[in-house]
């Protein structure tokens, strides 16, 4: 999508302003060779970029088309990530971006080079000890297939992150885009509320 | 539900073990799987409902860069028509499999599809049953429109082998008035009592006309598969609600015997049905990765979920029903069309007779039904199949027939409500073991507060009005014949391996609890072993059918008293006396008489290996072949308790619910709140309690998703599916069922089970979508739409006196 009149410095500036695309950190791993013998056809992307993925910067070979929930699953082992429909329907690819509940299967890896992205595995302590909500629904018995509970507890803890003390019906609204086929229901907003009761 | 004094495991909750992995994102699913090496398969699915591949030319898609080779129908094995197939050349549903390429990455795949070039010859399709059995209609499999083995006049002629043409006269269809099921042959014809005199003596008669509606399964994991080969054997990652009983199937299907197969399903996302066993498509990557020596994975996509996925059976159906005027159903007499879709059809039809024998207890019955193959998504079973839909066409019609009489509608059921004495319909008729039905629906009646709730049906406030409904569910609930297999190692340890897979309800676990309790094992003393068939895990029944509870309840309490026999033989021989003194506490045998006399598991397992023979592996016991190898596999490790269950079984086992609803619906908008939603249920003794109110509460989503929104639909013109996503097919979402829900059990013990359990998996489905029909009608003051779902729209036009824009017996539509 560069022109090919505009240089490389500029092209990159131009795309850290608009917050989109691709991260310097990838950039810079790509340019080992000298900037001016880059000269990427119009319309490329670079392609190896850095994503902030729980904590832990990681590179990773990322194609233009290419959505976060297939690189989160198929580049870097993430496959707590589930895909269910991949067309933003169901909720179970969901991942916090900065914090806020997203279908990665409707992301462009490209897009979120410059933001924090918490997958399913990233809500648990890095020792392992579990966050309230997913300790919550061990107890409730929530999950029953499992599939889309990863996407039930991200939106959970996206939900208790900025609301500690949600009624049933605000749990509800919350969830409200995340899909479970066996009707676990009741049990997730049990366990929203059992979470949010130990968080306070 | 209270703790069961009994037991010290048996109705209490615990903590399954594989439902960590499930929050972390750790669990592992078909698609998690990764191998060096791997390619990536992608299939080429039929543009049409039926036609015939004339010929494929993939000469640029193989000269693609990445590709790594293409199958065909002539690289796999041909299954009976009309049997599902892995990939045809004669495709008679849109989207069934023609052929698929394997290449470096799924893009690779994808665009090499795009290349290949297919001539199809179109062929005439149907859609609707009833247009197929018209003389003259077409017929949706090769060679005629119904499996021969249902048939049940010889002089059909022969089609392709196992399929006739069939079709009724054109008399059939015109001996009836418009928008009524006509009722020529039928294959399945079944009755009991006089059902004449119930006709003729009756105080009412209904004689009603309805459809319900073919829905998919949804599961939110699409059924993809992962294989390689390696060692001289199949390995198989695979999404399927059981295990062991998937084996024989899948080996079949790659054209190994089971002993080559490892078989390897974990964790299940869902399936509702729709993968109780093998299923063609998931021998695709098998055959694949033989043929290009790589690990294959076939990634199946949401749309290629909803076009072979399965789905549930659309019934166009007649009850006539005679009640007396105390309310009690009289006589009934059925007829069912099923939809029987591109494939062998599940037998929906006749679980649909037996529902109707066993939730209303009619005193004389006729029950008669025909499966008609469809140019449709394949129809198997979903949760509840047959049962389910009889109870979405029946429990409005039963308020109807309630309001006719003065009769209140909670009495009307209760009068009708089976007890300990009754007996289904069919060729042979069986009692039941047990049915509690009554006491569950008393007890939801009580906990919903049914007087003062019904007398506030048809209450208005501006456009909104309350409706109040009931309704029941039923499903058979166990059957006996399986295995158990369990092993204490010299460490003291138990290890329970189970072969019945993992679907959700955590009864992999609860049902090996039965075996802990029988051997007075500390739970935290216990593994499970499951998931993976290199596991050495004994021939269970599936996950499907409401069966896991109690047949593996049985077959695990078989084995564990084949271990506690052995335990008290082996503390015998070394402790002197016979076997009968003694007895087993504490992971300990020990002397009644004198209980210092003692040794432990541990101990016995030790000795197990010096004795050797049956104590440590070497006799099966009379189990299954496959039992049989996972006990050799296990020989020598320990203690073994292994048997078949063969205590006899001669009765029927059978699970009901009640459930009890109030809506609020806006007559402006076509939309409804349910408000209220109280469940009972009859499941024998509680398990896992937390398990129960699971699948009570699950089960239920279902069922509302059936009421209001769920439904394929088919442009009839190109026979092309129309609901292909989840926001098009509408599996109900948080916002569409209540935020709370209040169920329960009778929790009164099964006298043919050793524990006293009986499933509940799909009872709720059935009682909570009768109850909501029920009360939509009740909001509306009696409309009756014969038909499921309900969707706004159709609430709208019985609102406002308009028309419904589906004719009576119009299936695949809104």
């Amino acid at each position: 999508m560069r022109p090919q009149n505009q240089s490389r410095r500029s092209f990159i500036k131009g795309i850290i302003a608009s917050g989109a695309v691709v991260s310097t950190g990838g950039l810079m791993f790509v340019s080992g060779c000298s900037e001016n013998t880059l000269s990427p056809a119009a319309g490329s992307v670079e392609r190896l970029i850095s994503l902030n993925i729980n904590g832990t910067v990681r590179r990773v070979d990322v194609l233009p088309n290419e959505t976060l929930a297939m690189t989160l699953r198929n580049k870097l082992g993430l496959t707590g990530t589930k895909i269910g429909c991949d067309r933003g329907e169901c909720g179970a690819c969901s991942v916090l971006i900065d914090g806020v509940p997203n279908n990665s299967c409707s992301m462009l890896s490209h897009r979120v080079t410059n933001k924090n992205i918490t997958t399913i595995e990233g809500i648990a302590s890095p020792a392992g000890e579990l966050h309230p909500v997913q300790q919550a629904m061990i107890e409730e018995l929530a999950p029953q297939c499992g599939f889309c509970t990863p996407g039930q507890v991200i939106s959970s803890v996206a939900l208790l992150n900025n609301n500690s003390n949600p009624s049933r019906e605000e749990a509800r609204q919350a969830l409200a885009g995340n899909l479970c086929r066996c009707g676990a229901y009741d049990h997730y907003l049990n366990a929203v509320l059992r979470a949010a009761e130990e968080i306070a | 539900m209270a703790d069961n004094p009994t037991y010290k495991l048996i109705g209490k909750n615990f903590t399954p073990p594989d439902i960590e992995a499930k929050v972390t994102g750790a669990s592992t699913y078909s698609e998690d799987f990764r191998a060096e090496g791997m390619a990536y398969v992608k299939m080429l699915l039929s543009p049409m409902p039926k036609c015939r591949v004339r010929n494929i030319d993939a000469s640029e898609a193989l000269a693609l860069e990445g590709v790594y080779g293409i199958m065909t129908a002539d690289d796999v094995p041909v299954f009976p028509n009309p049997g599902e197939q892995i990939l045809t050349n004669e495709p008679n549903f849109v989207g069934e499999p023609i052929l698929a390429i394997a290449a470096v990455d799924e893009s690779t795949a994808a665009n090499a599809l795009e290349l290949v070039n297919v001539e199809y010859e179109e062929l005439p399709f149907v859609l609707d049953p009833l247009e197929s059995l018209y003389p003259g209609g077409p017929d949706a499999y090769s060679g005629g429109n119904l499996v021969s083995s249902l048939r049940i006049e010889e002089e059909d002629e022969l089609g392709d082998i196992g399929v006739v043409s069939h079709k009724w006269t054109a008399r059939d269809f015109a001996a009836v008035d418009e928008g009524q099921l006509p009722m020529g042959q039928a294959t399945m014809d079944w009755q009991y009592g006089d059902l004449d005199a119930a006709f003729n003596d009756a105080a009412l008669v209904l004689d009603e006309t309805f459809v319900t509606a073919c829905n998919s399964h949804h599961s939110m994991e699409p059924r993809s598969a992962f294989s390689y080969w390696q060692n001289g054997k199949c390995y198989v990652h695979g999404s399927t609600q059981s295990q062991m009983f998937v084996v024989p199937g899948l080996a079949n299907l790659i054209g190994i015997t089971p002993d080559e197969l490892v078989y390897i399903s974990e964790f299940c996302g869902g399936g509702f049905g729709s993968k109780g066993g093998a299923y063609a498509v998931m021998a695709l990557p098998a055959h694949f990765s033989r043929l290009i020596s790589r690990p294959c994975m076939l990634r199946i996509t949401r749309a290629e979920e909803y076009y072979l996925g399965s789905a549930r059976a659309s019934f166009q159906g007649r009850a006539k029903l005679a009640f007396n005027d105390q309310g009690k159903m009289t006589g009934a007499d059925i007829y069912i069309v099923q939809q029987g879709g591109a494939k062998n059809p599940f037998g929906d039809f006749g679980a649909a007779g037996t529902m109707v024998s066993l939730v209303y207890t009619p005193e004389s019955m006729r029950f008669r039904a025909i499966p008609i193959g469809t140019n449709t998504t394949p129809c198997g079973p979903q949760r509840g199949p047959g049962q389910n839909q009889m109870s979405a066409a029946l429990e409005p019609l039963l308020d109807k027939a309630a309001n006719a009489l003065g009769i209140d509608q909670l009495e009307i059921r209760r009068i009708n409500a089976s007890n300990h004495e009754t007996l289904t319909g069919g060729e042979n008729r069986q009692k039941v073991s047990s049915s509690y039905m009554l006491d569950a629906i008393d007890m939801a009646a009580e906990r919903f507060d049914w007087s003062n709730k019904f007398a506030r049906n048809g209450e208005r406030n501006g456009s909104k009005v309350i409706g109040v409904g009931i309704g029941q569910g039923y499903h058979s609930a166990g059957i006996a014949g399986f295995d158990g297999l369990m092993r204490i190692l010299p460490d003291g340890k138990l290890h329970i391996h189970t072969g019945v897979g993992n679907l959700g309800t955590y009864s992999y676990a609860s049902t090996s609890r039965v075996a802990a309790e029988v051997l007075d094992m500390d739970w935290d003393n216990c593994v499970i072993e499951r998931g993976d068939t290199s596991k050495h895990l004994p021939w269970t029944i599936g996950q499907f059918g409401s069966l896991t509870t109690y047949t593996m309840s049985r077959a695990n309490y078989a084995a564990a008293m084949d271990m506690k026999q052995k335990l008290q033989e082996i503390a015998a021989m070394d402790l002197g006396g016979n076997a009968e003194d003694y007895d087993l506490a504490n992971e300990t045998v020990f002397n009644i008489n004198d209980p210092t006399q003692s040794i432990t598991y541990a101990q016995a397992a030790q000795r197990a290996l010096e004795l050797g023979g049956k104590y440590s592996g070497e006799d099966p016991n009379g189990t299954n072949p496959l039992t049989q190898a996972s006990v050799a596999g296990l020989a020598g490790s320990g203690l073994i308790g292994v048997a078949r269950d063969t205590t006899p079984l001669n009765e029927h086992i059978s699970a009901m619910v009640a459930t009890f609803v109030m809506i609020e619906l806006d007559t402006e908008t076509g939309n409804y709140e349910i408000l209220e939603f109280v469940s009972s249920g009859d499941c024998g003794t509680v398990n896992h309690p937390l398990g129960l109110v699971g699948q009570l509460r699950g089960g239920a989503c279902m069922g509302i998703g059936m009421a209001r929104s769920e439904r394929q639909i088919y442009d009839p013109q190109n026979g092309l599916p129309g609901s292909v996503g989840l926001y098009q097919a509408k599996p109900p979402s948080y916002l569409d069922v209540p935020a709370f829900m209040d169920v329960s059990a009778v929790d009164q013990p099964d006298p043919t089970n050793p524990m006293g359990m009986k499933g509940i998996g799909e009872p709720p489905v059935g009682a909570a979508v009768g109850a909501v029909l029920a009360a939509v009608s009740n909001a509306l003051g009696g409309y009756y739409f014969n038909r499921n779902p309900v969707t706004s729209d159709m609430i709208l036009n019985a609102a406002s006196g308009r028309e419904q824009s589906n004719s009576p017996l119009q299936i695949l539509t809104q």
